[in-house]
């Protein structure tokens, strides 16, 4: 375990002792960090390949319950964004999660400054919703008839902007979720209302993008949905330092 | 000790005119409400869902000032206030909820119907709820309360979506929403001078009885902290 860990760590490892005679600060950039879980994970798949299961368990469950029935386009749009919103709950609290788990959480506040471990978790988490969100819609929409989507640009806004406000909020709240030890069951308790107002516009959005409305008419939704990234991404900085340092 | 006297009587006088004084079609004797179109006798639950509604907005402001001010200052005291003032705003935001579907029921034909004043309640329960759920979680004094004055600020900043957004999007059968031609907020329309009086004394009488149960909670908080910290 500490052989894996430290050839991750190699070089990092190296520039400390290399500096610790001078005075020069040491700092991890947030890629540097974002590279090492990408590492890891690539390392050890669990983060992707659990993931990918839940995604189908969730959408056959789906399957299995509607069995031969006819499920309406608006219903099949919503469980579109429960199967979005559950998947997203069983894997992105990985990433504080396993810092904590491996103990390197002490060794991350001593040579990066809360805001660069943020960043660098925050671009691995977003890679992880997109790309697990484009996995879903393309499954979704092979699967579900009813799934039939008019305006696609309307869509991929919501789609992309969504997304993100997932992986800002779920991140944060894995943050908090990772000290406060207790670390499955109350990571959906704690996202669920955050998420909430997200998830009742992408819901809205989408049924909009399936009766065709054109993108001006939509433009609002958008902006509110872009206005929750901000808002979310602003608060989660300032309050990141007071989570992860103890 | 005046002014818990003052606030019994307040109270005992607001339930028994909220709840006994007569509607009629013109009211003559002071004693007398007026009958207003489309709330009937309902009108008179205005006198207890509204104050603490109201409450359970404020409880959960008071909770995230004292949360920003622990984290400014890592005073224990203060996150003892919050988690007091969030106490209550659970219980009021219970409260709420209950008269609401009662109102509910008696005046659009169901107990629950997602309008959006009611999505935004149920989702401040559920703040309350995770907010409790994250302290039973974490034994540690300040950890516990680092965790969760961060968690009570973040979730303070989806409630703009509640009140701005949600009303857009959802349908309402809350006076004031975006289809509702008909009347504004219900303080401005038809309720005369005597049933104004009775709902701004309940309210305040509610406010004062919130602030002192919350000087009392925040209270024995403390002193059962310095209690546990002299036996171990």
């Amino acid at each position: 375990m500490i052989v894996i860990w430290l050839s991750v760590h190699q070089s990092l490892i190296l520039t400390i002792i290399k500096t610790t005679k001078g005075s020069a600060k040491i700092k991890m950039t947030s890629t540097a960090l974002f590279r090492k879980d990408l590492a890891s994970e690539i390392r050890t798949r669990y983060a992707i390949n659990s993931l990918v299961m839940f995604i189908i368990v969730t959408i056959s469950v789906i399957l299995f319950s509607i069995g031969n029935e006819k499920i309406s386009d608006y219903l099949s749009g919503g469980l579109f964004w429960v199967v979005v919103f559950f998947t997203a709950m069983s894997g992105l609290s990985r990433a504080f999660v396993s810092e904590e788990e491996r103990g390197t959480s002490l060794l991350l506040q001593l040579i990066a400054s809360p805001s660069t471990v943020f960043s660098g978790k925050l671009i691995f988490n977003l890679i992880l919703v997109f790309s697990m969100n484009v996995v879903i819609a393309n499954l979704y929409t092979a699967l579900f008839e009813a799934f039939v989507i008019k305006n696609l640009l309307l869509f991929s806004a919501a789609f992309l902007f969504g997304s993100i406000g997932i992986a800002i909020s779920s991140t944060v709240i894995a943050a908090i979720i990772a000290k406060a030890g207790s670390k499955g069951t109350l990571y959906p308790v704690l996202s669920f209302p955050i998420l909430l107002p997200l998830i009742l516009i992408l819901i809205e959005l989408t049924k909009m993008s399936m009766d065709g409305t054109t993108f001006e008419e939509g433009m609002i939704e958008v902006a509110v949905l872009i206005c929750y990234d901000v808002i979310m991404i602003s608060a989660s900085y300032l309050l990141f330092d007071f989570i992860w340092k103890d | 000790m005046i002014w818990q006297i003052l606030l019994f009587f307040i109270i005992a006088f607001v339930s028994v005119a909220g709840i006994a004084f007569p509607i009629v079609e013109n009211p003559i004797h002071w004693y007398e409400f007026p009958l207003i179109p489309g709330l009937e006798e309902n009108a008179k639950i205005i006198f207890f869902h509204v104050p603490t509604s109201w409450l359970t907005v404020i409880a959960f402001f008071m909770s995230t000032i004292f949360s920003i001010k622990y984290l400014r200052k890592k005073d224990l005291v203060d996150d003892a206030k919050a988690h007091t003032a969030a106490q209550l705003g659970m219980i009021f935001c219970i409260l709420a909820t209950v008269t609401g579907a009662v109102w509910a029921k008696f005046a659009w034909g169901s107990f629950w119907s997602w309008d959006p004043r009611q999505t935004s309640i149920f989702a401040l329960l559920l703040i309350y709820g995770a907010l409790f759920a994250l302290r039973s979680a974490v034994e540690q004094e300040e950890k516990r309360a680092t965790l969760a004055s961060v968690y009570s600020i973040i979730a303070f900043v989806t409630v703009p979506f509640f009140i701005f957004i949600m009303p857009r999007i959802m349908k309402g059968l809350h006076p004031g929403s975006a289809d509702d031609t008909h009347s504004g907020p219900v303080v401005d329309f038809k309720m005369n001078s005597n049933m104004l009086l009775i709902f701004y004394l309940s309210l305040f009488g509610f406010t004062i009885l919130y602030y002192w149960m919350w000087k009392v909670g925040y209270k024995s908080l403390i002193y059962k902290d310095k209690l546990d910290k002299q036996i171990k």
